[in-house]
C-alpha cells in the first residue's frame, strides 16, 4: 500500500517525502518481497563473505516497486551500450542543460512577453496605444511610448544581463568531462554530448553527469558510494547498488547490451522504478540502482553506468525550479491601495466627461460656430451640399472620448513608475544585505545571499520564526565531550584544557593517517588508553574505545592532502554522533582506518587489528540502540552495542556491579543536564552457542519472507540484553555562535519563536534550556499523547491551566494580549501528538493555547508537519511568518513561511536553494531582521505613500486646469514635462532615499529590539496614512494649482508659462516634501534631491529652447517676471507648511517609539564630542559563546 | 587553533590555502557606503527650529506681501467694458445679428476719465472672458512648422478645419487660432488729439525672430466660408504681424488679456478720453464680454492684489503658530 502510493506520487516531487519515503520502505520491509538478495549473511565469522553496510536505503533495492508492470506507452526504453537504437525512435533529449531562457533570436519577443505578464504594463500598453488612435491622441506619438519604452528597456537589460550569466554557467558545466564507451574504450566526452544509453564510467570524486544506472563498479560486490549534497543537501554518503547479474559485465572483457524500461522522466529523486533485461533475465531496479545527476561518487574507484535520463530529463534539472516567486505582504496591502487610486482615477475621469457632456449639451447651437470649436468644417461640404462636422461624432460618442482622453491625461495616477522603482530598491537594499559585514560567515566563507528580491520589506514585519534546531540552532557539528567509562568521569579536567587538541595519527605503509577533525581530550583519559593498563580499568577503557571505533556504520574516506604522504582520514556517516565517536576514539588511539566487505581495520595504539563483522543491527527508533558482533582476531565474539540510556539501562546485567551502573546513571544525569547528547555504551561476550544461536535467527530472519524487520528486531533485542555496561558518552550538539543572545533579541522584539526539530524530545528540551529559549521560571506544557482522545484532554487542560496562570499573575489583559508580558510558558509538543493535531478541529485549540504561551518547541517532527505547523499559523493570524533551516528537511516548511531563509551550512544547498534569503549562521537573523529588515520596510512603506502623493499632486494639478479649459482635457504642463516627471524630475530622490536612508542607526536598532514592532503594527503604511497622504495630496494640488489661478487669472499668461510655472512648483514641492521626510542627510540625499530640482529646471529650458514646440521661450519670458518668482515662492511654503506643522506636533508631543529613539540618538551622538560618526564602532552581536 | 607545528602535515593543505582563501575570500570589503555609515546630517524637528522656521517665514512672507501689494496698488488700471455698449439699442436684443451683419456701422465711440495719473509706458489690452483660447480643438489648431517656413506652405494636417480652401489651396496661416484673430480695433483721443498707439514690439521678441518666418506671407487667409476674425495684410512677413503673434499665444485662462499697444506718453489725472472702437469680433455667440484696459505697469506686473494679500496671510499664519508653539512650548512642555 504503502510502496504503491509512493509510486503513485512519483510524479509530485516533494522534498518532504524524504522522511516517509524512508518509513514507507522500513514498513513495507514487513510486507516482504520475494526477492530479498541483498542480505547474504556471512555463515562463518573466519570467512569473510560480503556484507553491505551503510544506510538503510539499502534494504529497498529488494523490493522497489518490484512486481509492478510499466505500460510500454509510458516507458522509456533504453538500449544499454546502443545508443542509435535507444534514440531511435524518440530522440531523447542530450545531456547538454541549458537554464538560460534566451537565445539571441528569443530574446526580444521572449522577453517582451515575460514583460506583459505584468498587469501594470498592459496597463501602460494599453493607454500607449489608446493615445495612438487619432481622436484620441493627448499627447504626441513618440511622447506616449517613452515611459512604456523606458521600463521594457531597464527591465530588458536586467533580464539580460541575469540571462547572460546562466548562459555562462550552461557552457562551463556543459563542457565538463566524462568518459564514456565509445565501441571497445573509454573516450573523454562533454557532457553534452553524452545520450540516453551510452555507457559512462565515473572515477572517484567526479560528479555523476547525468542519472545512470549501475552496472558495476570497482567494488566486487557492487557497492558505489555517492554523496547527495548537491542533491537533497545530506553530506552522508549514500550507498547505491549494481545488480549482481551486470557485476562481472565489464567493456574490456564483452560487450554489454541490455534492456532497461523505465519510466518517464519526473521530478521524484527518491523513487525509480524500471527493470532490466539482461541475458534473457528480467531484472527489476529500484531507487537503488540509479544515481542521478549531481551527486559525486566517493570511496569508490570507479563506477560503470548506462545513461536513462539526461540534460533537462534528469531529476536534478526537473527539480531545479528556483525560488518560488512570493508577494510581499507591504505589495499585497499597497495592491488594495492601487484600486483606491484606480477608484479615484475613473472618479475624476468621470467628473470631467459628466461636466463635458453638459458643457456640449449647453452649448450645442453654438458649437458650429464658436471660434475656439468650430464643429463645422465650412472648407468642406458633403454630398448633400452641408458643410461637415468636424472631428465631432455626436454628443455620446464624445463624451466616450473625453473620458479615454482623461484616461490618458491622468495615466499617472496609478504609479506604473513605483512598481520599477521598487524593484530598483529592493535591488539597492540587497546590494545592502548582500554586503553587510555583519552577516558575513567567516567560517564557511558565504555571505548573505538575497535569492528572492521581492520580499525585503516582510523582513522588518515578522511575528512568527519557526526554526530548525540541527543545523540551524546548532552547528550539527556533534563533538566528542566527555565519557564516563566504569563508572569514572573523565570530564572534569576538560575546562582547564580547553584549546588543547590533541591528534593522533597512524602510520600505515609509510602513509600517516590522520583523522580530519581535532578533538578536546581529556588528558588523564588519554593517559589512561595509551598506556593500555592490563588490569580492569585498563582493560574496560580499551573496550569503550574499541566499541567506539567499531559499533558504527561509518565508512572511513582516506582524503589526500597537498602531502602526499599524509592523508586525512574522513569518517563519513549517517548520523553525525557516530562521527564524533569514530573521531574521539580515533584521537584516543583507536582509529577505524579501513571498512571492506566484512571486516573493518582498526588500528589500536599503532597496531592494526582486523576484526570481522559477522552481524549488525541496525539503528531503530523502537529498540533506540544498534549493535555489531565482532569477530576478534583472537577468535573470540562480542557484542557491541551502543544506545539512548533509557533504552540501555534496562539490558544491562543488574546484577553485578551496582555500584557502576548507579555512576554511570549519575554521570547521565549530570551530562544531559548540561546539555549534552548521552550514549550509553555496553558490551557482551558471545560464547560459541549463543552466536550459533543468534547466527541461526538470524539468517532465518533475514531470509523470512515476511514481518523481516520485525523478525529482525526480535534478533536483535534477543541477543541485546544482559550487556555489561562499558560507560557513557557525551557529545555536545554544539550552539552556533551568539544563539542564546539572538533568540533573546527576537523575543523582546515581539517575535515568537518556535522551534521545530525531529530530536527526541529531552535533546529538544536541553538544547531549548542551553539556547535560553528556556528558562527555569517557565511553566512547561509537554503534550505527548498517542492518541487523539487524551491530546484533546491534554490540550484543553493546558488551556484552563494557562488560563489560571494568567489570572494569577494579572496580566489578563485581553485588549494588549499581543504584546503584553506574558507569564511564560513553555508549550512543549511532539510529532505524534501533532498527527492528531492538525488538520483538524483541534488545531484551533493548538493554536490558542500556543499563542498564550511565549515558547513552543515541536518535537520529533515530520518534514511535511513542519510545514503543517507553519500553515496553521499562517492560516489563523495575518501575522507574518519566517521559517529557517538548513537542511533538505526543512525546504516545506522554507517555502510555507512567508519568508524562508535558509541557513548554507553543514546539510548542502537544498535549503538555500528553496529560501529566499541565506546566510550562514543564524545569529544573523538579527541584524537581518532588527536592522535590514526594520529599514526595508520603513523605507518601502514610506516610499509607496511618497509614490503614490507625488503622482497624484501631479495629476490632481492637471485635473483642477482640465476644469478650466471646457474640460477639453488641455494640458498647460507640456506633454515632454508630463512624461518626464516620473522618470527624470522626481524618480532618483524617492529610489536614493529607498535605498539609503535610515531612520535609525544600526546600534539602536540593535540595543532595543523592542523598535521592530513597529514594523508588526504595520506603522510605516497603513489606510490611516495613506488617507491623511489623500488629504495632504488634495491640499497641496490646491494650493499649487489655485495659487498661480489666481495670481494670473485676467492676465496676459500664456499656457505655456503657466505650464512652466506648475511643472516647476510640483516638482520643487514634491521633492521638499521629501526631503522634508529625510532622516539621515548624506551626499547622495543631497545631490540627488537638489539635482533633482536643478536638472528639472534645466530640462523644462531645454524643452523651451526648442522653437517647433508650443511653448518656445516661455520659461526665459516667465523667469524674468517677479510674479512668477512670487508665485513660485508662495505656492512651495503654503503647500507644505500644514504638513511640517502636523510632523513637528506628532513628532513632538505625540513621538512613536522610533521617533524617541532618534532624538536619544542625538543626544548620545552629541554626548561624543569627539567628531565622527560613532556607528563607525563595530558592535559585536553579543559575547561570543564557548 | 593549534600552533602551526602542530598542524604542519596534514596542514599542508590548509596551510597552503590559508593566504589563497583570504584572497578569495567573500567577505564584503568595508567602506562606509557599503555599510551604509556614511556621515550624515541627522535634522530633528525640535521646538527651536519649528517655532523660528515658522517666525522667518512670517518676517520674510509680510514684507514681501506688502510691497507686492504696494507695487499691485501703484498700477492705475482703466478698464472700459464695451461689448454691451457699443450695440446699438435696436439690436441690443439680437447682437449676435448686428455682429455678423456686413452692413452695419460697428464704429462705436465712448468717453471716460483718467481717475489717477498714468506715467507711460501705458499698456493697452482687450480682456476677452468666458473664451477658451486654452480648448484642446483650438490649442492644436495650427502649424509649427508653416509658422516658420516658407517650404512647409503643404503642412497644413493639425490645422483642421481651418487648413485649406474648398479648392484645396493652403490657407497660411492655417488653423482655428489665426483664423479667429481678434479684429476689434480701438482709437483714443485726449482733447481732440489722436494718442498714439503703438503697435511695435507687443510680441515677444523670441516668437518674432524663431517662431514666425520673415519669409512666410500670409495667403489664401480668410478667404473660406466663414471669416473668423481680422484679414491679415498680405504683403507683410508672418514675423512682423506682431497682432497675430501676440493672439497666437493661446491664453492659460479663460478671461484674459493681450497686448493691444502702447501708448508711450503719460495721462493726467482727470483727462476726458474718447474711445473710438470698431466693434467687429464676434463673442455675442457665446456670451464672452470685451474690455479696453489701460493700464501702467510695475515689477508685479499689472494690478494684482491676490499675491500680496496671500502672502500677509500666509505670514501672518506663520507668525501665529511661531507664536501658538512658543507658548506651548513654554507652558506646555511635553
Amino acid at each position: 500500500m504503502d510502496s504503491n502510493k509512493e509510486a503513485g506520487n512519483s510524479s509530485h516531487f516533494d522534498p518532504a517525502l524524504k522522511s516517509s519515503s524512508r518509513r514507507s520502505i522500513t514498513s513495507s520491509h514487513s510486507r516482504g518481497s520475494d526477492t530479498v538478495s541483498v542480505r547474504e549473511v556471512p555463515l562463518s565469522h573466519s570467512g569473510s563473505k560480503p556484507v553491505r553496510y551503510g544506510s538503510k536505503g539499502a534494504d529497498s533495492e529488494g523490493f522497489s516497486m518490484s512486481r509492478k508492470e510499466i505500460n510500454d506507452e509510458d516507458a522509456r526504453l533504453v538500449y544499454i551500450n546502443d545508443p542509435q537504437r535507444t534514440n531511435e525512435r524518440f530522440e531523447f533529449s542530450g545531456n547538454s542543460i541549458r537554464t538560460g531562457k534566451y537565445s539571441v533570436i528569443t530574446f526580444l519577443p521572449r522577453n517582451l512577453f515575460e514583460q506583459f505578464h505584468r498587469v501594470a504594463y498592459i496597463y501602460f500598453l494599453v493607454i500607449a496605444v489608446l493615445n495612438q488612435l487619432p481622436q484620441l491622441a493627448v499627447f504626441g506619438r513618440g511622447v506616449s511610448i517613452l515611459p512604456l519604452a523606458f521600463v521594457l528597456l531597464v527591465t530588458a537589460v536586467k533580464d539580460l544581463f541575469e540571462d547572460w550569466r546562466r548562459h555562462r554557467s550552461d557552457k562551463v558545466e556543459n563542457s565538463r568531462l566524462a568518459s564514456v564507451l565509445v565501441g571497445e574504450q573509454f573516450e573523454q566526452m562533454k557532457w553534452k554530448d553524452i545520450r540516453v544509453g551510452e555507457i559512462v564510467k565515473i572515477h572517484a570524486n567526479e560528479t555523476i553527469p547525468c542519472d545512470i544506472v549501475l552496472l558495476s563498479t570497482s567494488d566486487p560486490t557492487g557497492v558505489a558510494y555517492v554523496q547527495t549534497i548537491n542533491l537533497d543537501g545530506e553530506s552522508n554518503l549514500k550507498t547505491r547498488y549494481a545488480k549482481q547479474e551486470t557485476l562481472s559485465k565489464l567493456p574490456e572483457t564483452e560487450r554489454i547490451s541490455g534492456l532497461i524500461k523505465c519510466e518517464k522522466p519526473n521530478r521524484n529523486i527518491y523513487g525509480f522504478q524500471a527493470n532490466m533485461e539482461v541475458d534473457q533475465k528480467r531484472l527489476s531496479l529500484g531507487s537503488s540502482n540509479i544515481v542521478l545527476r549531481g551527486c559525486e561518487l566517493k570511496n569508490t574507484k570507479w563506477a560503470l553506468g548506462v545513461a536513462v535520463y539526461c540534460g533537462g530529463e534528469t531529476k536534478a534539472m526537473l527539480n531545479n525550479s528556483g525560488a518560488p516567486s512570493k508577494r510581499s505582504r507591504l505589495e499585497t496591502r499597497m495592491n488594495s491601495e492601487i484600486i483606491m487610486l484606480s477608484v479615484f482615477l475613473v472618479a475624476l475621469c468621470t467628473v470631467i466627461s459628466v461636466c463635458a457632456a453638459v458643457w456640449l449639451k449647453r452649448h450645442n447651437d453654438e458649437l458650429d460656430m464658436l471660434p475656439y470649436y468650430r464643429r463645422l468644417n465650412f472648407n468642406d461640404r458633403d454630398k448633400e451640399g452641408e458643410f461637415t462636422n468636424y472631428e465631432y461624432y455626436g454628443w455620446g460618442l464624445e463624451i466616450a472620448f473625453t473620458f479615454l482622453m482623461s484616461v490618458i491625461v491622468f495615466q499617472v495616477m496609478i504609479p506604473i513608475s513605483l512598481y520599477i522603482s521598487m524593484e530598483l530598491v529592493r535591488v539597492g537594499q540587497a546590494y545592502f544585505m548582500i554586503g553587510d559585514n555583519r552577516m558575513y560567515d567567516e567560517a564557511s566563507n558565504s555571505r548573505f545571499q538575497c535569492r528572492a528580491l521581492n520580499i525585503n520589506e516582510d523582513l522588518g514585519q515578522i511575528k512568527y520564526v519557526f526554526s530548525d534546531k540541527t543545523g540551524t540552532l546548532t552547528e550539527n557539528k556533534m563533538e566528542f565531550q566527555c565519557a564516563s567509562i566504569g563508572g569514572v568521569d573523565y570530564s572534569k579536567t576538560n575546562e582547564i584544557q580547553e584549546n588543547e587538541l590533541v591528534e593522533y595519527s597512524v602510520e600505515v605503509d609509510g602513509e600517516v593517517l590522520r583523522p580530519k577533525m581535532k578533538v578536546k581530550v581529556n588528558p588523564e583519559l588519554l593517559q589512561l588508553s595509551r598506556s593500555r593498563l592490563e588490569n580492569d580499568k585498563g582493560k574496560r577503557i580499551h573496550d569503550f574505545f574499541l566499541a567506539l571505533a567499531a559499533c558504527n556504520t561509518i565508512v572511513p574516506l582516506h582524503v589526500d592532502t597537498s602531502d602526499p604522504k599524509v592523508k586525512l582520514i574522513d569518517y563519513q556517516g549517517e548520523s553525525p554522533d557516530e562521527q564524533a565517536l569514530a573521531y574521539a576514539a580515533a584521537t584516543y588511539g583507536y582509529t577505524l582506518i579501513e571498512r571492506t566487505s566484512g571486516h573493518i581495520m582498526i588500528d589500536i595504539q599503532g597496531e592494526r587489528h582486523k576484526f570481522n563483522v559477522l552481524g549488525l543491527h541496525e539503528f531503530d527508533s523502537d529498540r533506540k540502540r544498534m549493535s555489531v558482533i565482532l569477530g576478534y582476531p583472537d577468535n573470540s565474539v562480542k557484542l557491541l552495542v551502543k544506545g539512548a540510556d533509557t533504552s540501555m539501562l534496562s539490558v544491562i546485567n543488574k546484577s553485578s556491579n551496582m555500584d557502576r551502573i548507579h555512576a554511570t546513571e549519575s554521570h547521565l544525569h549530570s551530562y544531559s543536564s548540561l546539555g549534552l547528547r548521552t550514549l550509553v555504551i555496553g558490551m557482551r561476550e558471545l560464547n560459541t552457542s549463543e552466536f550459533e544461536q543468534w547466527h541461526q535467527s538470524f539468517e532465518a530472519a533475514s531470509s523470512a519472507l515476511l514481518g523481516r524487520a520485525a523478525k529482525l528486531r526480535k534478533v536483535a533485542s534477543n541477543i541485546e540484553n544482559n550487556l555489561c555496561i562499558l560507560g557513557a558518552s557525551a557529545i555536545e550538539d554544539k550552539l552556533q555562535k551568539g544563539v542564546p543572545e539572538s533568540i533573546e533579541s527576537l523575543r523582546t522584539a515581539g517575535i515568537q519563536v518556535w522551534v521545530l526539530t525531529g530530536d527526541k524530545q529531552e535533546t529538544a528540551i536541553s538544547i531549548g534550556y542551553s539556547s535560553k529559549l528556556l528558562t527555569g521560571d517557565m511553566t512547561q506544557i509537554i503534550i505527548n499523547s498517542k492518541n487523539k482522545e487524551s491530546c484533546r484532554r491534554k490540550l484543553q487542560d493546558a488551556l484552563v491551566m494557562s488560563q489560571k496562570l494568567m489570572a494569577a499573575s494579572g496580566v489578563a489583559n485581553v485588549t494588549e494580549t499581543s504584546f503584553a508580558p506574558k507569564i511564560p510558558t513553555a508549550l512543549i509538543i511532539d510529532g505524534t501528538s501533532l498527527v492528531h493535531v492538525l488538520d483538524n478541529e483541534l488545531e484551533e485549540q493548538l493554536f490558542e493555547l500556543a499563542s498564550k504561551c511565549s515558547v513552543v518547541l515541536c518535537c520529533r517532527v515530520a518534514p511535511l508537519q513542519k510545514a503543517g505547523i507553519v500553515a496553521l499559523v499562517k492560516k489563523r493570524t495575518s501575522d507574518l511568518t519566517l521559517a529557517i533551516g538548513d537542511g533538505a528537511n526543512d525546504v516545506s516548511m522554507i517555502q510555507m513561511a512567508d519568508v524562508g531563509v535558509g541557513i548554507s551550512g553543514q546539510e548542502g544547498r537544498q535549503a538555500v536553494m528553496a529560501s529566499d534569503f541565506a546566510m550562514g549562521q543564524f545569529r544573523f537573523l538579527v541584524p537581518l531582521l532588527l536592522v535590514h529588515g526594520h529599514w526595508n520596510y520603513q523605507r518601502l512603506g514610506y516610499m509607496i505613500l511618497y509614490n503614490f502623493y507625488r503622482n497624484a499632486v501631479f495629476v490632481l494639478v492637471l485635473f483642477w486646469y482640465v476644469l478650466f479649459t471646457a474640460f477639453s482635457l488641455t494640458t498647460a504642463i507640456n506633454e515632454w514635462s508630463s512624461m518626464l516627471f516620473s522618470i527624470v524630475y522626481t524618480a532618483l530622490p524617492t529610489i536614493v532615499v529607498g535605498i539609503l536612508d535610515k531612520d535609525l542607526s544600526k546600534r539602536t536598532l540593535l540595543n532595543c529590539p523592542q523598535l521592530y514592532r513597529a514594523g508588526q503594527r504595520q506603522e510605516a503604511y497603513n489606510k490611516k496614512l495613506f488617507w491623511i497622504t489623500v488629504v495632504d495630496t488634495l491640499w497641496q494640488s490646491i494650493v499649487i494649482f489655485y495659487g498661480a489661478f489666481f495670481a494670473y487669472w485676467g492676465s496676459t499668461i500664456d499656457v505655456a508659462s503657466i505650464g512652466d510655472l506648475w511643472t516647476l512648483a510640483v516638482v520643487i514641492v514634491v521633492n521638499i516634501h521629501l526631503a522634508m521626510d529625510v532622516i539621515r542627510w548624506n551626499w547622495i540625499a543631497h545631490v540627488s534631491i537638489w539635482g533633482s530640482i536643478a536638472a528639472t529646471f534645466i530640462s523644462i529650458m531645454i524643452i523651451d529652447a526648442i522653437p517647433t514646440l508650443p511653448g518656445y521661450w516661455a520659461i526665459f519670458h516667465a523667469l524674468g517676471t517677479g510674479s512668477f518668482w512670487l508665485c513660485l515662492l508662495g505656492i512651495i511654503i503654503t503647500a507644505l507648511l500644514p504638513r511640517f506643522m502636523v510632523k513637528y506636533i506628532y513628532q513632538y508631543y505625540f513621538p512613536d517609539d522610533i521617533q524617541i529613539s532618534r532624538e536619544a540618538e542625538k543626544v548620545e551622538a552629541s554626548r561624543v564630542v569627539v567628531g565622527g560618526d560613532i556607528e563607525m564602532h563595530p558592535i559585536p552581536v553579543g559575547p561570543p559563546r564557548s | 587553533m593549534p600552533p602551526e607545528t602542530s598542524t604542519s602535515s596534514a596542514g599542508g593543505k590548509e596551510g597552503s590555502s590559508g593566504p589563497s582563501s583570504k584572497k578569495n575570500s567573500k567577505k564584503p570589503k568595508y567602506s562606509k557606503f557599503s555599510q551604509q555609515e556614511l556621515p550624515a546630517w541627522k535634522p530633528i524637528l525640535t521646538p527651536g527650529w519649528v517655532i523660528s522656521i515658522f517666525a522667518f517665514t512670517g518676517i520674510i512672507f509680510i514684507p514681501i506681501g506688502l510691497a507686492s501689494l504696494y507695487a499691485s496698488e501703484k498700477v492705475v488700471e482703466l478698464p472700459f467694458q464695451y461689448d454691451q455698449k457699443c450695440i446699438p439699442s435696436e439690436y441690443s436684443n439680437n447682437a449676435e445679428a448686428y455682429i455678423k451683419s456686413t452692413t452695419t456701422n460697428k464704429t462705436c465711440t465712448a468717453t471716460f476719465k483718467v481717475e489717477k495719473t498714468m506715467k507711460s509706458p501705458i499698456y493697452v489690452y482687450y480682456q476677452l472672458t468666458n473664451y477658451f483660447q486654452n480648448h484642446r480643438r483650438y490649442v492644436k489648431s495650427k502649424s509649427e512648422d508653416q509658422l516658420r517656413q516658407k517650404s512647409a506652405e503643404e503642412d497644413t494636417d493639425d490645422c483642421k478645419p481651418e487648413a485649406r480652401t474648398p479648392d484645396g489651396q493652403p490657407i497660411v496661416p492655417c488653423g482655428l487660432i489665426a483664423w479667429s484673430l481678434f479684429n476689434d480695433t480701438y482709437k483714443i483721443k485726449v482733447k481732440g488729439k489722436h494718442l498714439k498707439i503703438s503697435k511695435k514690439n507687443i510680441a515677444w521678441q523670441s516668437d518674432q525672430t524663431k517662431k514666425f518666418g520673415s519669409d512666410v506671407y500670409p495667403k489664401n487667409f480668410q478667404a473660406g466660408g466663414l471669416i473668423g476674425g481680422a484679414k491679415l495684410n498680405e504683403s507683410i512677413p508672418l514675423s512682423g504681424q506682431e497682432d497675430l503673434i501676440v493672439w497666437m499665444r493661446t491664453a492659460a485662462l479663460s478671461t484674459f488679456r493681450k497686448l493691444y499697444g502702447k501708448i508711450e506718453t503719460d495721462l493726467e489725472a482727470n483727462e476726458e478720453l474718447s474711445l473710438v472702437i470698431e466693434n467687429n469680433y464676434n463673442t455675442y455667440s457665446f456670451g464672452g464680454k470685451k474690455t479696453l484696459v489701460l493700464s501702467t505697469a510695475t515689477w508685479i506686473g499689472g494690478k494684482n492684489d491676490f499675491l500680496g494679500l496671500a502672502y500677509i496671510f500666509i505670514g501672518g499664519l506663520s507668525l501665529f503658530f511661531a507664536v501658538c508653539f512658543l507658548l506651548m512650548y513654554l507652558f506646555k512642555p511635553r
